[in-house]
């Protein structure tokens, strides 16, 4: 997989075009389902004054196993070192970080309305048409409609309802798939074995170290 | 309770399951670890267990201490000495919270300790009970891992668990927070199997060859190859692997105070200390090598100085157990991660034998001046009061550089560093990374329980004995055979020297009165002296050695002494000033 923890071997200032400059990161991270660990992994972001913009959890395709999910905008130079004091933690499996063009990812949103405005109001129903939002529930007083996408699509049918009665409006934590896994299951064989793991640090540039490292 | 019957069931062999309380479980846990020594303070919430220890008394030592903060450091100082786990006991609420100083220096110092806490009764987490407070959060922040244990079935894993944690890759502090319903709570007890794999945890990354490869062929090539080291050497068991390596190659070899006495004082290739009162010459040469071979170290800000201008021209290779240290603070150009005891031998085989006499002799020189300017009139001073470094020197003589010097923090503590002399390993323990005052009575404590065959010398200022002075009660009760000898100047002493060199002699509250302490030491029933006359050194010094037991021997030095050289802050290290 690209962009995940690794060793540069040129100093950062050097390696990317610019790296100082904050990004949006979505740092996955595969963990033991315990009580305790949220905490642990939030106080991790909070020491060094990082806000979160979205964080996650949930139960993975795999029993017993947890994924988060957390957004942060940081500079690629703090989330690379954050990411290994992450898989520090005993019982993180593995934590991965990608830059936005290295995942899908989606966000649900809710929004409440008054039945009346959608029944009366053409202009409504066609606003949530054309932002694909679904109904969820139906009363005589209130619908519930949901929609899924990124922030600013979420965001578009928000402000387009707010002249409308908006009643309430709720947002999910961002969740992820990282374009180029290949699954957990693999991996957590891996980590049932008593050997010590190839794989505690990926090194993108392991097979290509003539290009860098020179003497 | 018979307790031979269940130490036949604790067996993991048999399937024998005999009914025991989760305090009992505990204990025979414990043992089964190889734990002799605990230090520890009862309290309502810890009660079961303690009264589970009294049935214990002849297999696992007691020491009550009179402070949980004494109990933790003493613990430190148990594990720094005898390499063993170190193990602490207290209450819950002020119990716990005042561990906590103790669980952050043994964290940043990389210290293997099991700490266990008595906690309210399960049904009562929550309510504001009496003595309760949320010890798993509050130190989640400063432990290796921690866990809270609800129901007795869980202690024998979470305690096998700790104690794999603790010991294993990169060492470090865990505790274990215990409601007093499982401590009371009956259950059966199928024995206790020592914990070898968490398969969320990996300690000891793979060796890759590669690196070992590139790493001895930078090495080689090297002119002016650099070896720094840390404790990494020392946690790793790594003595003889690191001397082998260094001696090979014709390393010079420079130590963090953490890394101290893993090599002799005397070792040819020994350079001496790194950092902000290190020696003149590794701090000047670091920005002067071509190859800077970093060993368990972690490129402290006090080893470092300023970043941006520490040892660019170099090529570094890193070896160290814990990934996440490498590219930390210094950019590495090749990583070697591993444990060292592995990595070391692996790449002392593709060493060239070489000397580097040229190089070598460039630290010398700049050592000849250090000598001439800072270590001659420190250790042989003509003025009428003594110097901190005279009395570590008569020390050195006397005790042929064989004892434990446990230290407090401050000038005392560089001094110490600086100019004692160490033929074995283990033998420096100090509090490095968090810099607790108050660490070294309590510390040295539990380092003559860790190493009861050897002398220890606990080192502390006037100001850090102040912080923990109630530990000579423990001596008092216990015999510790601890020294300690005090260098009094009347201030405290570092703050003062900064506040002298970079505020104006704006000396703010840093003038510290002192109680007698021969008076407070002889209250605790701790033979003493006080000195003030160079021409008494030798022989107080030689009393206090010689006396069989506990002694305390203070020694009056310069008031306004300064430590140097010094890295002033935000310097590079090549920047290091003499005067």
């Amino acid at each position: 997989m690209k962009n995940q923890a690794s060793i540069k071997y040129a100093p950062a200032a050097e390696s990317s075009s610019a790296p100082h400059q904050k990004k949006e990161f979505t740092i996955s991270v595969f963990t033991e389902n315990q009580i305790g660990l949220l905490s642990r992994i939030a106080i991790m972001f909070s020491r060094r004054k990082i806000n979160v913009e979205s964080l996650n959890v949930s139960p993975t395709e795999i029993e017993g196993i947890s994924r988060f999910t957390i957004v942060i905008s940081e500079v690629e130079e703090v989330v690379s070192k954050l990411n290994r004091q992450i898989e520090k933690q005993v019982e993180v499996l593995k934590s991965y970080y990608n830059v936005n063009e290295d995942i899908v990812w989606q966000e649900l949103a809710m929004y409440k309305v008054p039945t009346s405005v959608i029944s009366e109001k053409a202009k409504v129903e066609r606003l949530l048409r054309e932002y694909g939002a679904q109904a969820v529930a139906i009363r005589s007083d209130y619908t519930v409609f949901e929609t899924v996408g990124h922030r600013e699509e979420t965001d578009g049918l928000l402000n387009a309802l707010a002249p409308y009665g908006l009643i309430e409006f709720v947002r999910s934590a961002r969740v992820a798939i990282i374009k180029d896994s290949e699954g957990f299951h693999a991996k957590l064989k891996e980590f049932e074995q008593h050997e010590p793991s190839q794989e505690v640090i990926e090194n993108e540039f392991l097979d290509k170290r003539d290009e860098v490292f020179t003497m | 309770m018979d307790t031979l019957e269940v130490k036949e069931a604790a067996t993991p062999q048999t399937e024998k399951v005999t009914t025991l309380t989760g305090s009992q479980a505990l204990l025979e846990g414990l043992l089964i670890e190889g734990v002799t020594t605990i230090f520890g303070y009862p309290g309502g919430a810890i009660m079961p267990i303690y009264d589970a220890l009294y049935d214990y008394h002849d297999k696992l030592e007691h020491i009550l201490v009179r402070h949980e903060q004494g109990g933790i450091h003493a613990a430190q100082g148990y594990a720094r000495s005898s390499g063993k786990v170190g193990v602490v006991f207290a209450t819950s609420g002020p119990g716990a919270t005042n561990l906590i100083t103790g669980v952050a220096d043994a964290m940043i110092d990389s210290t293997p300790l099991v700490c266990i806490t008595g906690q309210v009764f399960a049904h009562l987490l929550g309510t504001d009970a009496f003595q309760e407070t949320d010890v798993v959060n509050i130190t989640a922040p400063v432990t290796k891992w921690n866990y809270q244990i609800t129901d007795a079935n869980e202690i024998p894993g979470v305690l096998a668990k700790a104690f794999h944690i603790a010991r294993t890759g990169r060492p470090g502090p865990v505790l274990i927070d215990i409601t007093k319903n499982a401590q009371i709570q009956k259950f059966d007890f199928k024995g206790y199997t020592p914990c070898n794999h968490i398969r969320s945890y990996r300690p000891a990354p793979k060796v890759r060859k590669s690196y070992v490869e590139q790493a001895a062929k930078l090495i080689n090539e090297a002119k002016k190859p650099f070896v720094i080291f840390g404790q990494g050497v020392i946690l790793g068991e790594a003595e003889k692997e690191f001397k082998a390596f260094i001696e090979k190659a014709g390393l010079p070899a420079a130590w963090t105070i953490l890394g101290e006495s893993a090599i002799p004082t005397d070792h040819p290739l020994n350079v001496g200390m790194l950092g902000m009162h290190g020696n003149y010459a590794p701090n000047v040469l670091t920005n002067d090598c071509d190859v800077l071979i970093a060993v368990g170290m972690r490129f402290d800000d006090r080893v470092t100085g300023r970043l941006d201008k520490y040892a660019k021209q170099a090529k570094i290779i890193h070896l160290d157990i814990d990934p996440a240290e490498i590219d930390k603070n210094v950019p590495v150009t090749v990583p070697v991660w591993g444990d060292c005891k592995e990595t070391l031998p692996m790449l002392t085989a593709l060493l060239d034998s070489k000397d580097h006499k040229e190089w070598l002799a460039k630290f010398r020189e700049l050592e000849a001046e250090e000598i001439k300017e800072v270590i001659d009139p420190e250790l042989n001073p003509t003025g009428e009061v003594m110097s901190m470094g005279e009395v570590i020197k008569v020390l050195n003589e006397l005790t042929g550089g064989e004892a434990i010097i446990v230290t407090d923090v401050g000038q005392h503590q560089m001094v110490a560093c600086r100019y004692a002399d160490f033929k074995r390993s283990r033998s420096n323990i100090t509090s490095g990374g968090l810099g607790t005052m108050g660490f070294g009575l309590p510390a040295a404590i539990g380092a003559k329980y860790g190493a009861p065959d050897r002398t220890v010398v606990a080192i502390c200022g006037d100001g850090g004995l102040q912080m923990t002075i109630q530990e000579f009660g423990t001596i008092m009760q216990f015999g510790a055979a601890v020294k300690t000898l005090i260098l009094n100047n009347h201030f405290l002493g570092m703050v003062r020297q900064w506040q002298q060199l970079f505020n104006d002699k704006r000396y703010s509250f840093v003038n510290i009165t002192s109680p007698d302490f021969i008076k407070v030491a002889e209250g605790y029933g701790i033979p003493g002296k006080s000195i003030d006359q160079r021409a008494d050194l030798r022989a107080a010094l030689k009393e206090m050695l010689d006396h069989d037991g506990a002694y305390v021997l203070e020694v009056m030095v310069g008031k306004e002494n300064n430590v140097f050289p010094m890295v002033p802050q935000g310097c590079s290290v090549s920047e290091i000033r003499l005067k």
